[in-house]
């Protein structure tokens, strides 16, 4: 059915936006923080075994390089999956690389972020191919766990 | 020309709808790009280079040796110190705090542990070990650290090359 007569004096009805931009802003500002662009240090395919000890570092690691394995013992490194027998020459170039800008290699930390199911054999053969760059100081990266361990 | 109403000159009104419009994309681009990250954490370990290893340290104390064998599968299969074998990783943290001790003053910095681990042996376990070895979190969430110095010895029944 159409009123045409009382349409003449009806005004256009305007909905109140301030709430929903409000809201709007609030979650971008939410998301921009929580944002981790940092993809290339984490591959879905490690699964990192979980501890109650792994909290995030006080004081961020200055000099680094993260090195992932696989279940299978295939490492990642930037990105690329090189095999363990191949990681010596990779790691050599970038100990190049670091000591151009520097940094010598004494004082880079080397971050092994290894799946749970790995062999530990392989990861050590990994350290032991590390030590052969002459690369000293290690860390094993593993996962926060939020299951509280009993104190004894 | 528009010619409006004096009445209406009073209110100026803001185009609303460009601005919604980028806003619900950049919302729609945080949303389709946000990953929810577990936090991780480090654990050191001691490996000096094969030339400063026969050189004597300042450690005073003979380092324990924590033994893990595996089985087929790479699960633990049993872990010990010296005659000590542990049943899970609470027995073996249990013992470590019995050796170092949970006050500060009495903690010894200088105990030293080695981990003698079946090549196998999956990685995990070895995490756990460390976990037991390391500390624990207090009722008030606080760590209380044990050992730190953690050193892994040649694995056990590596393929041959």
């Amino acid at each position: 059915m159409r009123v045409t007569k009382k349409k003449e004096g009806l005004e256009m009805a305007e909905g109140d936006m301030t709430p929903m931009i409000d809201m709007t802003f609030q979650l971008i500002a939410f998301f921009m923080v929580l944002i981790n662009f940092t993809e290339a240090e984490q591959d879905e395919r490690v699964k990192l075994p979980s501890s109650v000890l792994a909290k995030p570092p006080e004081n961020p690691l200055e000099h680094y390089i993260t090195i992932q394995m696989q279940e299978d013992g295939t490492c990642i490194i930037d990105g690329n999956d090189v095999p363990l027998d191949g990681i010596t020459n990779v790691l050599r170039s970038q100990a190049d690389i670091m000591q151009r800008l520097g940094t010598s290699r004494g004082d880079v930390t080397i971050i092994v972020r290894a799946h749970g199911k790995a062999q530990t054999g392989k990861v050590q053969d990994l350290i032991s191919k590390c030590q052969e760059v002459r690369f000293e100081r290690f860390v094993l990266r593993a996962k926060e766990s939020l299951v509280i361990q009993k104190t004894k | 020309m528009k010619i409006r109403n004096k009445k209406n000159e009073d209110t100026i009104e803001l185009q609303m709808t460009p601005m919604i419009d980028i806003v619900f994309q950049l919302l729609v681009f945080f949303i389709m790009t946000f990953k929810i990250v577990a936090m991780e954490g480090d654990f050191n370990i001691k490996m000096p280079l094969a030339a400063h290893q026969g050189q004597p340290t300042d450690i005073q104390t003979v380092p324990m040796r924590l033994v893990m064998k595996a089985d087929a599968e790479g699960s633990l299969a049993s872990m010990k110190i010296d005659s000590r074998s542990f049943t899970d990783m609470d027995e073996l943290h249990g013992y470590i705090l019995s050796k170092v001790g949970t006050d500060p003053g009495s903690q010894d910095s200088d105990q030293e542990i080695e981990l003698d681990c079946a090549y196998k042996l999956n990685y995990e376990h070895v995490i756990a070990a460390i976990t037991a070895i390391t500390g624990h979190v207090d009722d008030s969430g606080q760590v209380v650290k044990l050992v730190e110095k953690i050193k892994f010895s040649p694995p056990r029944g590596a393929p041959p090359k």
